[in-house]
Order: C-alpha cells, then structure tokens, then sequence
C-alpha cells in the first residue's frame, strides 16, 4: 500500500515581482522518504524548497498562488502561524550556520525561544539531538566551547542536530554538503539515510551521484517547471524527458 | 623613454604623492598637538582641575566645565543610545522598501550632515522656549542628542547588516519571531558595532560648542551642576571664552583646557577602537 502523502503541492506558481519563479507545480511527497530536487542553478527548486517552510516571506515582492499541503492542511492559509509551522518543518540551509554561541546554546536555541527553560528538558533534548546527529562523541566534551570552533563538517551536523532539536517531522535540506568536503559530505548523507526512518526529508542537491545515492524519489526542474518526478530508480535509468536525460547525463547545467 | 619605464615612473611619482598626501594631515595635527602641549602642559595641576572659574587667570580652574562635560556626555547617551539602536533596527529588519522608507533614510543622511549650529536653533525653540526647560544640561544634552542620533542610526545600521543573512535565516526557521532574532542574534552579534558607532557620535558630541552656545549655556558658571536642570558650562565653551581674552594666561589656561579635552576625546575614541578589535576577534563569520 502506498503511504499517505506528507507534503502536497498543488498548482503552485511562485514570482518575485514580475519573476514568474514556479509554474502551476503539482506534486505530492511520501512521509518517512527522501526526495531530492535536482536541475540547474535558477531553474526555481530552491525557491519551491523554501516555500514548504515559508522561508520566502520575509522577501520583498514575493507571492505565491495555488495551495503547500502539510499534511492535509493549507500552510499558507490565514490561521496558520509560520512559527509553529516551522517547529514541524526544519530547515538546514547550504552553508553551515551555526550562531555564533556555544555548542549547547546553538542545539537548544529552538527550545529556548519557546520559552523552555528547565535544565534538565534542555541538556537531555541536546544529547539526544546531537545524538541523533551523529556528532555526539566528538563534541559531548566541550558542549560551552563556541560553536564556531567546528570544522565545516560538525557545524553542518550541529545544525542538522539544532533543527532535530524541536522535533520537526519534516527536514528541509537545501544543498547540505555542496560546502564540504567529500568525507564530511558522505557522513551527511550516511545521517539522512538514517533520519529518513523518522522524518521526511526534502533535499536540494547540485550533485547527481548524492540525489541518486540518498533519495527515494527525484523531482527534477528546468526553468520553473517540474518537468519530471518519479521513483529515484527510474528517473535515473529510465527518464521520459530528454530534458532530464541530457541533464543527468551531464550535456548541460 | 619606453612606455613601460614612463609607467613604472608615474606609478613611483603617485606613491610619493600619496605618502605626501597621508601624511600632510597628521604633520598639521602633530604641530599642533605639540604647540598646544608645550603651552599647556605646566598649567595643568590638581588646583586647575578642581577650582572654580575666576576672573584672575591664574586661579581660574576647569571644575564646572569638565563635570559639565562629563554630564552632557552621560545624559546625551542615555537619550540617544536607546532612540538611535530602536530607530537603526526598525530601519534595517522591521521597515518594508517603500517609498516612506526611502525617505526616511535619505533624510536621515542628509540630518547627519546639518550644520551643528542649526541643531541648537532648533534645541532653542524646542527644548529651550517650548518645553521650557531653559538653558539647562537637559535641554543641551537632547540637543546634543538629536545632533547625533543620524549618526548613531547610520552606523547601527551597518553593523547591523554586517550580520550575515544566513544566521538570520537559521533563527527563523526555527521559529524565532522578528523580535526573537533580533534580540538573541543580530544584537549580541553587533553591539561591538553598534557600541563602537555610539562612542564616536558621543565623541563628536563632546567637542561641541556651538549648539550649546545657541542654546544658553554660559561660560561662567560658578557651581558644579548637581541635577540635570541646572546650567552649565562645557569644556568647548570654556576653551573658547579664554581664547577670546586679550590676556596670554588665559591662553594658556586655554591649551591646558584642550589638553584635557582631547584626552576625554582620545580616551572614548580608544575604547571605541579596543571594543571594535575585541569584537573582529570574537566573532569570525
């Protein structure tokens, strides 16, 4: 039986201004899956990421039509409140960012702007995002120290553990490790294999081999459409479009 | 000549030119820094920074106009330390680009470079006539305030926006309101900046005079100013009541004055300078 769907695009068109970003996009994604969107710079995907978290408001002259379903209910509809939408959606961005404070602080910060202050909720969510982030045993030891301090790589996980933190059940991944280096790169996308167990996870990715190694289904877009979305297999042995064909076959992007 | 040796020539000429150029500035300030401290130096001692002003030069002090400064300088930046971050935040994170916006901004520049004078026009019909608060360290401090809270706004602002997106971006989604991320991250991340900008506008007020003349402060003032509505007398002016007088004492009691300005100046620049380095060191995006 087919899981129910998690996140649901439905005619959805995005424009910065005059911009038209996204054209009529229809699609609908699997929970506990990993789904990755691939095509060339420009071609809207990282727009269409972001507009599940609604990370495109604070930007001037953006609008969208058409309707983002988690799970079942209009993200974009008058009562929702982008805060607790985005306590059930997490974003880890391409770029590690972590804030310029200490290890601790950085995982707990979601729970600390919540208002949660008890101690012990704080330091048992931290070891269990960091944990879950796989990044525990190298940093349990300086948990005060900045976490600016990391290398790349940690910083990524860490922010990877700070949005884990207020349990999200969708994590958005916008090039994750297209700033790292390949063995930091590949400890990533070991960790989205295991947190796909418990989580649905959108990721942006440049790189061909990582969308086809970590995702279970490929979306594909070129100029603001959605030109092809299947099965990861399929769409890699067997696309329908030439467009997708010459794309991840490398004749152009 | 070659083209190549004409080049490498002129490019010798503008370097010459160049170190001519930077070092005009300082040799002028260096002369008369030096001046100043040769004339000045040996009237300095305990009694003239603790005595009342006198008509005798040589017991003429700088007590009320020292402590008028160190007044104005407090009570300047309680009024515009608060005003200019609120403003400079509210511009930057808060403010959509509209048309209102963009002229606020440019106007906000352009008050950055009003005349001091026409501040303390404006601090006399306000503070002065209208609220009635005479000449008054009040009504000289939110005079001064005004004068330097374009600049306050405008260096906030960059520091502000020295924030990288990304760390702005985090927050967010993470469900941190506006406020939120302000609060926890773009201040804390900036108050270096922030401080650094506030101290120079502060300096900049210290070495007023003008302003405080329209408004009525007075070069003799024979009590040190207790409360905020008292008058007041400040460094600038006092400096520039002695350089007046035909008598040469009071000259020198002129150049011991500045040097005692200067080194209040000096001393909040260097703070502004040690909080900016600190700040470069602590934080590396």
């Amino acid at each position: 039986m087919k899981k129910p769907s998690k996140l649901e695009a439905i005619n959805l068109d995005a424009y910065y201004g005059d911009f038209h970003a996204l054209k009529s996009i229809n699609v609908a994604m699997e929970e506990k899956a990993v789904t990755a969107f691939i095509g060339p710079s420009g071609c809207g995907k990282s727009t269409f990421l972001r507009t599940f978290n609604r990370m495109n408001d604070y930007i001037d002259g953006f609008r969208i039509d058409g309707q983002i379903l988690l799970d079942g209910r209009d993200i974009y509809a008058n009562d929702v409140q982008v805060d607790e939408l985005r306590k059930e959606v997490g974003m880890v961005f391409q770029k590690p960012n972590p804030f310029p404070k200490s290890i601790f602080e950085n995982v707990v910060y979601g729970l600390r702007i919540q208002g949660i202050k008890d101690k012990k909720i704080l330091q048992e969510t931290c070891e269990k995002s960091l944990r879950q982030a796989a990044i525990w045993d190298e940093v349990k030891d300086k948990l005060d120290k900045s976490a600016l301090a990391l290398s790349g790589g940690q910083q990524q996980r860490l922010c990877i553990a700070r949005a884990l933190a207020i349990q999200p059940s969708v994590i958005l991944m916008d090039e994750p490790a297209s700033a790292l280096d390949p063995i930091s790169s590949a400890k990533i996308e070991e960790l989205i294999y295991e947190l796909k167990k418990d989580y649905t996870i959108v990721i942006v990715t440049h790189n061909m081999q990582q969308a086809g190694r970590v995702s279970d289904y490929t979306a594909f877009f070129y100029m603001g459409e959605l030109v092809e979305y299947a099965k990861t297999k399929t769409m890699f042995t067997s696309p329908h479009d030439t467009r997708t064909q010459n794309y991840i076959t490398g004749r152009f992007g | 000549m070659t083209n190549s040796e004409k080049n490498r020539l002129k490019d010798k000429a503008f370097q010459v030119f160049g170190v001519f150029c930077t070092f005009i500035g300082l040799v002028v300030l260096a002369i008369f820094l030096i001046d100043i401290v040769i004339e000045g130096i040996a009237r300095i001692d305990w009694d003239f920074l603790t005595s009342l002003p006198s008509r005798r030069a040589a017991s003429a002090g700088i007590l009320t106009a020292w402590a008028g400064t160190i007044w104005i300088l407090i009570l300047s930046a309680l009024i515009a330390f608060p005003l200019g971050i609120a403003a400079g935040v509210y511009l930057e994170e808060y403010a959509k680009k509209t048309k209102l916006s963009n002229f606020l901004e440019i106007n906000i520049a352009n008050l950055a470079g009003v005349p001091s004078i026409i501040y303390g026009l404006l601090g006399l019909e306000l503070f002065v006539r209208f609220m009635k608060l005479g000449g008054s360290l009040l009504a000289g401090a939110l005079t001064l305030s005004l004068l330097i809270l374009p600049i306050i706004i405008v260096t906030t602002r960059e520091a502000i926006r020295a924030v990288p997106r990304t760390i702005r971006d985090g927050s967010f989604a993470l469900g941190a309101s506006k406020w939120q991320t302000v609060w926890y991250q773009v201040l804390p991340s900036s108050f270096g900046g922030i401080l650094t900008g506030v101290i120079l506008a502060l300096s900049r007020a210290v070495g007023e005079a003008a302003p405080l003349i329209v408004i009525g402060a007075l070069a003799y003032v024979p009590f040190v100013p207790s409360s905020p509505m008292d008058e007041f007398t400040v460094l600038p002016i006092q400096i520039f009541n002695w350089t007046s007088r035909p008598q040469a004492a009071f000259l020198t009691n002129a150049a011991a004055a500045i040097i005692i300005l200067l080194l209040i100046t000096f001393l909040l620049n260097g703070v502004a300078v040690y909080l900016r380095h600190r700040q470069q060191k602590k934080i590396k995006w």
